[in-house]
């Protein structure tokens, strides 16, 4: 718990309850994300992990059923605030799914797509940044000599680093990763997890996933959430080796989930 | 961040999501328009004697009494020789059509059908029938119409039988059913709701047809109960009617107009709800 | 004694199941059979009049039965003229359709809306016709028309299509009929290639920052463009064939005019109204071959729709 307190707080979430419906899926969280660093949520499916991360991008507005009460303060500023533009936050908060979604456009346009969005960039920065991004998402190798080429025609391992660098290409400050490897190979997800290590460099970066191992490799965080609650939350090494709660050792050591 | 930028892109949006809202109210504002006009039109006209009186020759009073019987009859027979040959090909491209090119040639060719401008289904039944027999028949009408409604069982039935779960036919299968038996008892029974839905749309597609008939039963001035003779129908006599310079014929053509609409789209709400019912309580 | 009865058992199954699916190999069967036929019966009808004219027929404005002269370019050019319309105006208006139903509607409002639009399919044409004569007609003849004389008539280029007597009946009027008839068609076609748009795809362009506009105009269009082109198609197939609606509005008239504000004729309006009437094999013939024509043409615009539409399934398949 001590690194969590060194480190400066990029996202806050206060008393954050989620409903679907009338369903409370997120139950009065509270916990924050160190700037830079790797936080990592786990738990069995269904406890929530993947709702808490939805709610830190807002995506969950695109269905009416669905809200959020309590804070969530990036930067100190509460995103849920009605008046928060969704599209800026958007722009901060960078988002990656479940399985690879390249847009139906070239490998190039995939990247522009999100540029154009904020910047009108002449052409040849335009190719800087295109470059720039995929060489940070380790595709730039692979896809140089055909940026032209269909997003779909690259294999699912290429497509979800395709889908990072499109995401980072807007340079945002937080990358949302929703079980970025689920759908992988384990050479893929080998690549990816090595991605995830250098990107922390310049982003803070919040990953959720089913697999421990996972988390134990990449995180500098773990948060352990259980049925809508938050169970435990620590440095990663704590969790694994000497968790605090006894729900969190049996999920752990395989005695449940 | 570049702020001209985002606010074009507001703008962008902005504008095109009320004009996708003006589209909508554009769809409702016909939908609307035509409803209200014929009520306001045909619910004046729409006397006892409509239903009670045969159709006037001009200047006299009078009703759409055989008019009326005529398209009942005609749009009834259609839908029973239509119906079964629609239900026994659908259940075959659904349950025999996974090898060999009869089926997906059957069923392109009836998604093409199905949308067959009608008016060359009336000249095709003209042809090969009004011809042969020396004159215009209510069976013509009723076979045009048959041929309506062909296509359409096809396609729901298929559509259907394939969301029958696979499960259940397995489950019969296993018990040692043979297949004719998994069919009728099992498969297209569990589909009922869904075919009698596709039934009840293509009666509400033919009721409102016009064109096949006009080369078919044509017309009739007078109480006709054979088939074999040209038959009085509410979409023709409405057209004469209405292209008619007589005041009283138009205001038939007014009443025949509102029936008519107002029962297919009975028959369309009607359906939908039967289907939404039955397949939530699945 | 129980294996004997099995036996006898399960022969009169096998051939029961033989039979059954013997008799829906027939039906299925039945549909080409009545393809074949409508082809037959079309070409055949047609003949005296193909020997008569051959291709001249398509490109001749004549139409004389006093004569015997008949030519197919009017009406021909009054289906494709009248349907073009139909397009023009129906296919920004069922996109909007579309894009409100899937995205803008609230939840409750969604189904109610849906089912009214495809009521406005569910009108028959012949109250079209009837309402486009007695409302539409007059409406326009009176309110909108002398506006486009004035406006637009003046212009150079477009002018000469807007010019003429504010009759109110024309290939115009036909054509704006049309296109409240076939934007139920397309705009539920788009509504549902649109509905099977991947959510994830759509949340990652919004993911992005996209706003819905730029998800629908950049995302979702491109992702479903065979599928909406699949459902254009299959309005403009039925605008060609359309009959009765256009019947009471177009004019009937066989003379050749560059206005869209003058009469004009389509393929399926000159059958209704002349079929029955039409006297000497030659102007019978004629008119039959119009129907041959109009049945080729919607044939290949309904195959071609076909196509796409199940050329988007499959590749629906494949991303899923």
């Amino acid at each position: 718990m001590n690194l969590e307190n060194t480190a400066k707080p990029k996202i806050v979430a206060k008393d954050l309850n989620f409903y679907y419906g009338n369903d409370r899926a997120l139950k009065d969280i509270n916990l924050s994300i160190s700037e830079k660093m790797v936080t990592a949520f786990i738990g069995p499916s269904g406890c929530g992990k993947s709702t808490l991360l939805r709610t830190f991008n807002r995506m969950y507005q695109l269905y009416p059923k669905q809200k959020a009460t309590g804070q969530i303060l990036l930067d100190g500023e509460n995103i849920l605030d009605k008046s928060r533009d969704l599209n800026m936050l958007r722009a901060k908060i960078g988002m990656v799914f479940q399985k690879p979604t390249p847009f139906p456009m070239s490998i190039y346009d995939n990247i522009a797509f999100g540029v154009k969005l904020y910047e009108n960039l002449s052409k040849n920065d335009m190719d800087e940044r295109v470059e720039w991004a995929l060489r940070k998402a380790a595709l730039w190798t692979e896809a140089r000599d055909k940026l032209k080429h269909s997003g779909t025609s690259l294999s699912g391992g290429q497509q979800q680093r395709l889908c990072i660098a499109r995401a980072i290409a807007v340079k945002p400050q937080v990358l949302l990763l929703d079980e970025p490897t689920s759908a992988l190979d384990p050479i893929s997800t080998a690549h990816i997890e090595k991605l995830i290590d250098e990107l922390k460099e310049d982003f803070t970066i919040v990953i959720v996933t089913h697999n421990m191992q996972q988390a134990a490799r990449v995180s500098d965080f773990t948060a352990y959430m259980y049925l809508g609650d938050l169970i435990e939350f620590g440095d990663t090494s704590t969790v694994f080796t000497n968790p605090k709660r006894k729900e969190t050792e049996d999920y752990i050591t395989g005695r449940f989930g | 961040m570049n702020n001209s930028l985002y606010n074009r892109r507001r703008l962008i949006n902005a504008a095109g999501l009320v004009v996708s809202v003006l589209a909508m109210g554009f769809g409702l504002f016909w939908l609307c328009w035509i409803l209200w006009t014929l009520l306001v039109n045909g619910l004046p006209a729409l006397t006892p004697a409509v239903f009670s009186q045969m159709t006037p020759p001009p200047g006299s009073s009078g009703g759409l009494l055989n008019a009326i019987a005529g398209s009942l009859a005609m749009t009834l027979i259609g839908t029973l020789i239509g119906t079964p040959i629609g239900i026994l090909a659908g259940t075959f491209l659904a349950e025999f059509g996974q090898r060999g090119w009869l089926a997906p040639l059957t069923r392109f060719i009836n998604d093409v059908l199905l949308s067959a401008p009608s008016i060359v289904i009336g000249m095709f039944i003209y042809e090969i029938y009004v011809l042969k027999i020396g004159h215009f028949a209510g069976w013509g009408g009723a076979l045009a119409l048959a041929l309506l409604v062909i296509p359409i069982v096809i396609r729901t039935t298929e559509n259907m039988l394939r969301l029958v779960p696979v499960t259940l036919r397995e489950a019969a299968s296993a018990l040692g059913a043979p297949q004719w038996k998994i069919i009728n008892f099992i498969t297209l029974r569990a589909a009922r709701a869904g075919i009698i839905t596709g039934v009840m749309l293509a009666i509400a597609r033919i009721s409102g047809e016009t064109a096949p008939l006009l080369f078919t039963a044509l017309n009739n001035q007078f109480w006709s109960s054979n088939m074999n003779q040209p038959m009085a129908n509410l979409p023709v006599v409405i057209f004469q009617f209405a292209m008619s310079p007589y005041d009283d014929w138009q205001r038939l053509a007014w009443a025949g107009a509102l029936l008519i609409t107002f029962s297919v789209l009975t028959l369309n709400i009607m359906a939908r709800v039967l289907f939404r019912q039955k397949v939530a309580s699945h | 004694m129980t294996t004997a009865l099995r036996e006898a058992d399960h022969k009169k199954h096998s051939l029961l199941d033989s039979l059954f699916r013997n008799l829906t190999r027939a039906a299925a069967f039945g549909v080409l059979l009545l393809l074949a036929a409508i082809i037959v019966s079309l070409i055949m009808g047609s003949m005296p009049a193909i020997h008569a004219f051959g291709f001249g027929f398509l490109s001749s404005p004549d139409w004389d039965p006093v004569n015997n002269k008949f030519g197919a370019l009017v009406p021909i050019a009054g289906t494709l003229a009248t349907s073009a319309i139909a397009l023009i105006i129906a296919i920004p208006v069922s996109f909007g359709i579309a894009i409100f139903l899937t995205e803008l509607s609230p939840g409750f409002l969604r189904r109610p809306l849906g089912v009214a639009i495809e009521l406005l399919a569910g009108i028959p044409s012949i109250i079209y016709g009837m309402w486009g004569l007695f409302v539409f007609v007059p409406m326009f003849a009176d309110n909108v028309e002398p506006w486009l004389n004035s406006h637009i008539g003046v212009l150079p280029l477009i002018g000469p299509f807007f010019s003429g007597p504010p009759m109110g009946i024309g290939v115009l009027t036909a054509g704006i009929i049309l296109a409240v008839m076939v934007i139920p068609f397309i705009a539920s076609v788009m509504r549902d290639v649109f509905e099977v748009v991947p959510p994830l795809l759509k949340e990652s362009a919004y993911g992005l920052g996209s706003t819905t506009w730029e998800v629908m105009w950049k995302i979702v269009l491109p992702f479903t463009k065979i599928g909406v082109v699949g459902g254009i198609m299959l309005g403009l197939g039925r605008a060609l064939g359309e009959t009765m609606a256009v019947t009471f509005v177009i004019g009937n008239s066989h003379e050749l005019s560059q206005s869209l504000l003058m009469p004009g004729n389509s393929i399926a309006s000159a059958l209704a109204n002349e079929f029955t009437e039409a006297y000497g094999e030659l102007y019978t013939s004629a008119l039959i071959e119009l129907g041959l024509i109009l049945f080729f043409i919607t044939f290949v615009v309904l195959s071609l729709a076909r196509y796409m539409l199940y050329k988007l399934g499959l590749q629906e398949g494949k991303a899923s």
